[in-house]
This record gives C-alpha cells, sequence and structure tokens, in this order.
C-alpha cells in the first residue's frame, strides 16, 4: 500500500488548466466590470442605483465572512457586525487621523478585525450553539458601547467626513477576492476539515482534526472579511457611528446568509442582492407598496423560509457546468414538446 | 515482550460510580482482539478512554511504547489510532468521498494560504488525496457511490463508509465499536471476511466491541470478556466459550 501512495502519477497538466482557467476567470471580471461602466457612462445606471449596487457590494463581502463562520463551520455568531465596526473604525482612524494611504488603512482595519477575532475566539469558540450566539451578541454590544464612549472617535455622535475613496471597482474586485478565498479554501482539505466540525465535532476529532483550531481559522477569517467590509464602508459612507452596527446589522448579515443558502457562497451573492434591492426596488412602487415596504420584506421574508427552508439555493453553488446543463434541459424540454406538438399535428 | 498496546489498571469514575475497574490488556502487533460483555459492562468507556474521549481516573495506557492516556483525541489518531462509533457518526452532508478524504487533513503538508490559494502544491497533494480516498473506497466496494451524501447510503453502507474513513487515517491499530449492528446475516459474515482481510493486507490491529457471537468467535484470536467494568476473563475462543464466569455473565446463575 505505501509504495502504491508515493508514486501517484500526478498530471502536471491540471496546474495549467486551473491557471488558464483563472485568466478566464479574472477577464470575464475585467469584462463584466467594462459593461459596468459602460452602463454609467450611458446614464442606464443612475447614481441612486450605483450606490444600491455598492452598498450591496459591501454587505456581501461581510457577508460571505458570515457564511464561512455560520454556514461552513456551523458556529452562530450574532455579532458579525461588530467586526465590521472595528475596520471601519480602525480604517477611517487611519485615513483620516494618519492621512494612511487608501490601502494600508484596509489592511489597518482588517487586521484589527482579525486581531480581535483571534483573542475573543480563543475563550468562547469553546461553547456551542445558543451559548455562542448569547456571548458572540454580547460581545457585539459591548463594542458598540466601548466605541461610543472614546471621543477620539466621535463617541457616540460617530465620525464624519471620512474621505470618499471606495470606488465600484474596489468593491467589485474585493467581492471577487473574497468569493474565491472562500470557493477555494472549502474546495481543500483545510475546507473538508472546517465542514468536518461543523458535522460532527466528536467524530471529526476522531478523524485527527482539531476542532478548536479550525473554528479559530475560519472565525478569524470570516471576521478579517467583516473588518474589510467595514473599510470600504466607512470611505463609501463618509459617515459612521456605533449604532450603525448593532445587532440590527448582524442580524441582517444572519438573513442574508440563511436566505441564500447556508453553505453556498453563490446562495450568499443572491440572498445578499435580493434583500438590498427588495426594500429598495419597493420604494419605487405605488403608493401602497410604498408605505408598507418593510412589511411586505417581511412577508417575503417568511414566505421564502417556508417555500425554501434551506434558503434559496441550499447548499448547491451556481456554476458554469450547471447553468449549461440546465439551459441544455430547457432545450431539450423545448424541442421535445415541439416534437409532441407536431405528432399531435399529424 | 513488546506489545501495541498496553493498558494497565484503567479505571474511571463518573461521580461516585465506577464504570471501569482495573482494566488490563494487551494487544500485540497484527493482532484481531475482541472485546465483549453484557450491555452496560463498559465496553465503549474503554474504547472512549483508548481514543482519548475520556480521561481515565487512574491507569496507564501505553501505545507503540508511547504514553497516551489523557491526551487529545485527535494527537492519538495522528500516532495512528483510528475507530468507528457504535452510533454510527459520519459526516452526513458531505460525500462519502469527502468523508473518506477528511482522514488525510492531519496527514497533509499544505499550508493554510497555500489552501487558500491553490498552490500547486496544494493541487497535486489534492489529486493524490482523491486517489488514495478512492482505493480505500473501493476496498470497501463504496468507489462507485463516491460522489454521493453519506446521508443517503443504506446502513450497511455507512458502517463500511465509517471502517473506510478510519483506514484513510492509516492507524496501526484499528477500534470497531460494534461493527455488525443492524446487518441481516449475508452482510455480518461478508464483514467477518472483510475484517479478517484488512488485519492481514494492512497488517494492523483491530479490536473489536461487537455482540454477535458468531462473528467474535470466528474472527478474533484473543478476547477479553468485561462485566460490570472488570474483566472476568480472557483467552482464545474455546476457553471463553467454555468459561462458566463468562456464561454466569451473559445468562445468571445456574444456567
Amino acid at each position: 500500500m505505501e509504495e502504491q501512495m508515493k508514486d501517484t502519477a500526478f498530471d502536471k497538466s491540471v496546474i495549467v488548466k486551473t491557471y488558464i482557467k483563472y485568466a478566464i476567470i479574472i477577464g470575464v471580471l475585467f469584462a463584466i466590470y467594462g459593461i459596468a461602466l459602460l452602463l454609467i457612462q450611458r446614464g442606464i445606471l443612475d447614481s441612486y442605483t450605483l450606490r444600491v449596487v455598492k452598498t450591496a457590494g459591501i454587505f456581501m463581502i461581510a457577508a460571505f465572512g458570515l457564511n464561512l463562520i455560520l454556514g461552513y463551520t456551523g458556529q452562530l455568531t450574532m455579532g458579525h457586525a461588530a467586526f465590521m465596526s472595528i475596520g471601519a473604525y480602525g480604517s477611517a482612524i487611519m485615513t483620516q487621523k494618519f492621512n494612511m494611504p487608501y490601502g494600508v488603512s484596509l489592511l489597518v482595519g482588517i487586521l484589527a478585525a482579525a486581531i480581535l477575532a483571534a483573542l475573543i475566539g480563543y475563550p468562547i469558540l469553546r461553547l456551542k450553539g445558543d451559548y455562542l450566539a448569547i456571548c458572540t451578541l454580547g460581545f457585539g454590544e459591548i463594542v458598540k458601547v466601548v466605541i461610543q464612549n472614546i471621543d477620539y472617535v466621535g463617541g457616540a455622535r460617530g465620525m464624519t467626513s471620512i474621505p470618499v475613496k471606495t470606488s465600484l471597482m474596489t468593491i467589485f474586485f474585493c467581492v471577487a477576492l473574497c468569493f474565491a478565498i472562500i470557493k477555494n479554501l472549502i474546495h481543500s482539505s483545510k475546507g473538508r476539515a472546517i465542514m468536518s466540525v461543523r458535522e460532527d465535532d466528536i467524530a471529526a476529532e476522531a478523524m485527527g482534526i482539531n476542532p478548536t483550531k479550525y473554528k479559530m481559522i475560519s472565525f478569524v477569517l470570516g471576521s478579517a472579511m467583516a473588518g474589510l467590509a467595514g473599510g470600504l464602508y466607512a470611505h463609501f459612507n463618509t459617515f459612521i457611528d456605533p449604532v450603525t452596527f448593532n445587532y440590527a446589522k448582524s442580524f441582517d448579515f444572519i438573513t442574508y446568509v440563511v436566505l441564500g443558502g447556508m453553505g453556498s457562497v453563490s446562495g450568499t451573492v443572491v440572498g445578499t442582492a435580493i434583500l438590498v434591492f427588495l426594500p429598495e426596488s419597493l420604494r419605487g412602487l405605488s403608493e401602497v407598496f410604498k408605505e408598507n415596504r418593510m412589511l411586505i420584506y417581511a412577508i417575503m421574508l417568511v414566505a421564502l423560509m417556508i417555500f425554501r427552508p434551506n434558503g434559496i439555493l441550499g447548499t448547491k453553488e451556481i456554476t458554469v457546468k450547471g447553468i449549461a446543463n440546465w439551459c441544455k434541459r430547457i432545450y431539450a424540454k423545448i424541442t421535445h414538446k415541439g416534437d409532441k406538438t407536431a405528432k399531435a399535428g399529424e | 515482550m513488546e506489545q501495541l498496546l498496553n493498558v494497565k489498571n484503567l479505571t474511571i469514575k463518573f461521580g461516585g460510580l465506577t464504570a471501569v475497574n482495573t482494566v488490563n490488556m494487551q494487544i500485540g502487533d497484527n493482532n484481531l482482539v475482541g472485546l465483549i460483555g453484557p450491555n452496560g459492562a463498559g465496553k465503549t468507556t474503554v474504547f472512549n478512554m483508548l481514543t482519548g474521549v475520556y480521561k481515565p481516573t487512574s491507569g496507564k495506557i501505553d501505545f507503540n511504547g508511547e504514553r497516551i492516556d489523557g491526551i487529545k483525541p485527535y494527537d492519538i489518531t495522528s500516532k495512528r489510532i483510528a475507530r468507528t462509533f457504535q452510533n454510527i457518526r459520519l459526516f452526513k452532508d458531505l460525500t462519502v468521498l469527502q468523508n473518506v478524504m477528511v482522514s488525510f487533513d492531519f496527514q497533509a503538508k499544505t499550508t493554510l494560504l497555500g489552501s487558500i490559494f491553490h498552490s500547486p502544491h496544494q493541487m497535486k497533494e489534492e489529486a493524490k488525496m482523491k486517489e488514495e480516498a478512492m482505493e480505500y473506497l473501493k476496498i470497501m466496494k463504496l468507489d462507485d457511490k463516491a460522489d454521493e451524501l453519506a446521508k443517503n447510503l443504506p446502513y450497511g453502507e455507512q458502517r463500511r463508509l465509517e471502517i473506510a474513513r478510519a483506514l484513510a487515517a492509516k492507524p496501526k491499530l484499528l477500534l470497531l465499536d460494534e461493527p455488525a449492528a443492524g446487518m441481516n446475516p449475508q452482510e455480518t459474515a461478508e464483514l467477518t471476511e472483510m475484517i479478517r482481510w484488512i488485519k492481514e493486507e494492512f497488517k494492523i490491529s483491530v479490536l473489536l466491541i461487537e455482540h454477535d457471537m458468531k462473528l467474535v468467535m470466528n474472527v478474533c484470536e484473543y478476547i477479553y470478556v468485561l462485566s460490570f467494568g472488570e474483566i472476568i476473563a480472557s483467552g482464545v475462543p474455546e476457553e471463553i466459550q467454555k468459561n462458566p464466569k463468562v456464561i454466569e455473565a451473559y445468562l445468571g446463575k445456574g444456567a
């Protein structure tokens, strides 16, 4: 058996193929970005819509992080927005008070969130289920109250006139990067270890996996993404205050992830996009809809959860192959129907 | 003689209850040993101490010349003891292949960064893991179900998948907790052959808990009998079958 394992032939072309795939994906991303720019130039995407798109993108990044913690690792945390606020304040301080370049300030925001996550994660990730949820909820509130009492960052008044630096380009490629990071991580040995902890931590331990270690990895990585989202948000909104990142925001993220499907990265994209656009699009409708906007939003959420309890995508992913297969099936159906009608005609 | 596993005076107390009392056991290289006893005798508790789930109150466990009692389950696995569970514990929402591949993680060398950016080394290792995992699935006759979710397998196949997953951890000692539970006689017969074959093919030792006496007497080279937390008898199958203490423990006095 041993000998067999040492010399498994490995096709080098797999590596080349993967890099070609990456190149194509990057090309497609630039193309999409180009189209978006064109739409803006032509005035089809007005500044209001653009703002909604940007917001959705930023929240998507934070939701990716939460999906890693909640969907893939199975740890229910309710203080995700707190890490976003750490990232937002951290990077805003850097640009506003120290005149640091934008990139550095984002990095500081990410690091601050990650370090805090590591410090808090070590003791609390031993807790399970609802205990962890309550603990993180409390942590989120602590962060809020602490920031409210620091005069250096404006206390409860918040920080104002943060320079606008977040462009559509930055958001777009940060979303793509975070998407790729999670996708790649999940499709690796470490990713399987993370999911095995979600499935059954006792069995995972018996298979040589240290559950605490993998919970920490996903918690820190997920929180770092929230930190990045925070930094982007601060330099997009130009104003941040502690209440923006309270528990309600954390629940928003949980809703995005659960609605899209826990354990599906593309599900998070879909879930966040729908839930950010839905309330906004209802605004444009008639008077009745406008007034009861949030009510309709709530009803839609309830309906979705009844009909798709696992979220819109469940644990499935949207892939090019999947779309191709789907198109083929539809095509087959249409042609098949065509045959039938033709026969009926005879 | 140098033994693979050497258990000395193993005791565990839960509050006032002594669940396992001064158990002594030895397992040599490439041995097939059975651990039997009536319900509630403490067999699974012994397993849980061997695999680090419980920390023994007193006593000593030596494995391969190293003391392993009280260390974490994942560290014990990396010292090459693997197990299956009495109540199946598969990673239900992962595929059959992924279930087996989880066992390779502690043996893998790719770093976290390599995993995130899919470095060439990671891709190479991943391909190797996949190939190896398929080998184990082939042994357990599950290779045609590699992409199915573990929860969708029928019961007997779930049991086999647990064994495949444990084997993938490349153990020197394999602990099987009631591998034949819930199997029909034909499946049990196949499993009996499979256990014997695994022991010969991989040159490992196997310790199994089982209630199916036909299986135990058939494959085990040596048997320990546990009753109320104590070893009441040990010996080759023929001795155990005739031992009055064992008969008493199973059937009661005067039987």
